[in-house]
């Protein structure tokens, strides 16, 4: 009977030591990333924070790095927000109410399905091929903002249309039965009953897809986004530059002063990154409350 | 019923944000098209009336083309704005041969090209009817580089150069080059092969037999990881465009290269001269006779030549002799 006891005891000891070293292993696993993204973030910090003026907002670039600054680059990337977010949510959403609403249960919805999933993986670097091939040459829309434009909009609509389809599908289906039993319609329904829950998760998936967007740079590269442009766009079809790129820009450039200046554009960049984050959890939460 | 009205509001939302969108967008497609009949009617007034050009110049100048051109056109484009700021100056880096693909397409107004155009390229261009003139406008230098601590180099031959960097080099260490150097390994360091640099050192030291792609050498895009690669290892060498061993010449030593006759060391001087030889090179914009009759670009062209002299030593290349410089003037009279 004791003999027994101690060998439990022993088993016992065993598996805490296992529970233990797995916890440490997790542990470390977590704060690799975590450690990393720090490092990075305290090393940009560092380099770009003395050059985080006004000058940076409200300038041009030039050779010189004193008075370098991004304006253009800033402005482009903010109007492309502003095309890109009316164009892929009535697109992404469209096709999200299609898929899970309307469609039936057949194959050929499930190719689309099986489609939409794999592009959603496709390399950015092929939607610029893409981009160029079709909005660049095809449809003569030259290297301008527009043709940019919709070239994320391709790159972003997968991601925002499973981001919906998982918000549209996490409604109950008693909701959808009540609103059939009162004699509403498909579109009622949709509507009235099923949007109003989905509109947070739906939401929060446009703006994490813009947030991926706006830190793009391999499509712009390809449909030819300019390196130096040293006035604002004022048409849809004027041609423009976006942040990632005048960071790379002033990244390949020798002098030091430069690295400075693209640390301080990656500042601004992950800035406008965290609000876009910041401000979907903030819809979501209070989206949540009202429904 | 309650819970109806606040989707609708919710809805309400979403449409009025939608046509906030909208209005932004449409907002931006009108002043846009003003903004470019505007530019148009005073292209015409510029192209009627000669005199008054140089007061009132707009339009659009495209350019594309070297990367390693770029600092140059960047440098000409920024210094143009300041007397014409109505004038846009676009200016991409798709590389040299990039560059002349869309030139010969007609869809840039200048090419930067880092190399004189190859024979196809021309061929392209007068397929398509583009007739073209080309400009030289700087030199660069390569620079060859070893770590400051390299005590044993003073010079290297281009044989040397050949011998260690050639595709298929038994060279391990640096008694393999010179009986004299060290039994030390040899640490590679090369700009990638979509550079116009590894182009030009390939063909200037290598004869077109290209660059040795073993463990021994490491390629990277950014010249500064090079200029870290080489600097940080006291028996590397590596090869870059003249500006980055310029702007870091405190953790480099410069090898001085012997083509022939003897030693020469990169500098302003023996670039211009032509007696850093074969590893100096002209730098060319090419522009289109068709758009160079456009007032603003046939205004930009010269403003370049005239000015690129005083602009290349600040952005870290050398001026043509000023004598070259008219000459080139002359061409776009």
């Amino acid at each position: 009977m004791n003999i027994f006891h101690d060998a439990n005891r022993k088993q016992i000891a065993g598996r805490r030591r296992t529970d233990w070293l797995l916890h440490i292993l997790f542990v470390t696993a977590t704060s690799i990333g975590v450690i990393a993204l720090c490092a990075l973030l305290i090393d940009i910090l560092l380099d770009g924070v003395t050059r985080l003026q006004p000058d940076l907002f409200t300038n041009f670039p030039s050779r010189k790095a004193d008075g370098s600054g991004m304006k253009s680059a800033l402005v482009g990337t903010i109007y492309m927000l502003l095309i890109m977010a009316p164009v892929s949510f009535i697109f992404g959403v469209g096709a999200a109410i299609y898929l899970e609403e309307y469609a039936g249960k057949n194959r050929f919805t499930r190719i689309i399905q099986l489609n939409i999933s794999t592009l959603a993986g496709v390399p950015s670097i092929v939607y610029g091929i893409l981009g160029l091939a079709l909005f660049v040459r095809l449809l003569a829309l030259d290297k301008s903002l527009i043709a940019g434009a919709l070239t994320m909009t391709l790159l972003v609509l997968p991601i925002i249309i499973v981001s919906a389809q998982e918000a549209i599908r996490s409604v109950p289906k008693s909701r959808r039965d009540a609103s059939f039993a009162l004699g509403a319609t498909k579109w009622q329904t949709v509507s009235r009953s099923v949007m109003p829950s989905a509109i947070p998760g739906i939401l929060t998936g446009v703006i994490l897809a813009m947030s991926r967007a706006i830190g793009e740079t391999a499509p712009l590269v390809m449909i030819g986004a300019l390196t130096y442009v040293a006035y604002l766009p004022e048409g849809l079809k004027d041609s423009f530059t976006v942040v990632p790129i005048q960071v790379y820009n002033w990244l390949s450039k020798p002098q030091v002063e430069f690295q400075e200046l693209a640390a301080s554009g990656i500042i601004v960049l992950l800035a406008l990154l965290l609000l876009m984050n910041f401000s979907a959890i903030l819809l979501r939460n209070k989206y949540q409350k009202n429904v | 019923m309650f819970k109806g009205k606040k989707g609708k509001v919710v809805l309400m939302l979403m449409m009025s944000m939608l046509v906030v969108f909208a209005a932004a967008c449409g907002n931006n497609a009108n002043s846009g098209n003003t903004e470019n009949n505007g530019g148009a009617a005073t292209n015409n007034v510029a192209t009627n009336a000669p005199t008054e050009e140089a007061a009132k110049l707009s339009g659009e100048i495209k350019i594309d083309g070297s990367s390693t051109v770029f600092p140059l056109t960047e440098a000409a484009a920024e210094e143009f704005n300041k007397e014409h700021a109505d004038v846009r100056v676009p200016v991409g880096v798709s590389g040299t041969g990039g560059g002349f693909k869309q030139f010969c397409a007609a869809e840039i107004a200048i090419a930067d090209a880092s190399r004189p155009i190859k024979d196809e390229e021309a061929t392209a261009c007068k397929d398509a009817g583009i007739e073209y003139t080309e400009l030289s406008v700087a030199f660069d230098g390569l620079s060859v580089v070893v770590s400051k601590d390299n005590d044993f180099i003073d010079h290297l031959t281009v044989e040397e150069l050949n011998k260690i960097f050639m595709t298929g080099s038994t060279v391990k260490t640096w008694k393999d080059v010179r009986d004299t150097f060290p039994a030390e390994p040899i640490v590679m360091f090369s700009p990638g092969a979509d550079s116009g640099t590894y182009d030009y050192f390939n063909e200037a030291i290598l004869d077109k037999a290209g660059i040795r792609n073993d463990e021994a050498i490491s390629f990277s895009e950014d010249d500064n990881a090079l200029v870290q690669g080489v600097s940080g290892s006291k028996y590397g060498i590596g090869y870059f465009g003249f500006a980055y061993f310029e702007e870091n010449a405190d953790k480099l030593k410069v090898v001085p290269i012997d083509g022939g006759s003897g030693p020469i060391e990169p500098t302003y001087d023996t670039i211009k001269d032509g007696s850093y030889a074969p590893l100096s090179r002209p730098l060319f914009i090419y522009v289109n006779n068709k758009e160079l009759e456009r007032p603003e670009v046939k205004e930009f062209a010269k403003f370049y030549i005239d000015n690129i002299g005083a602009l290349a030593g600040e952005v870290g290349y050398v001026a043509l002799p000023d004598e070259q410089y008219a000459t080139e003037a002359a061409k776009i009279q």
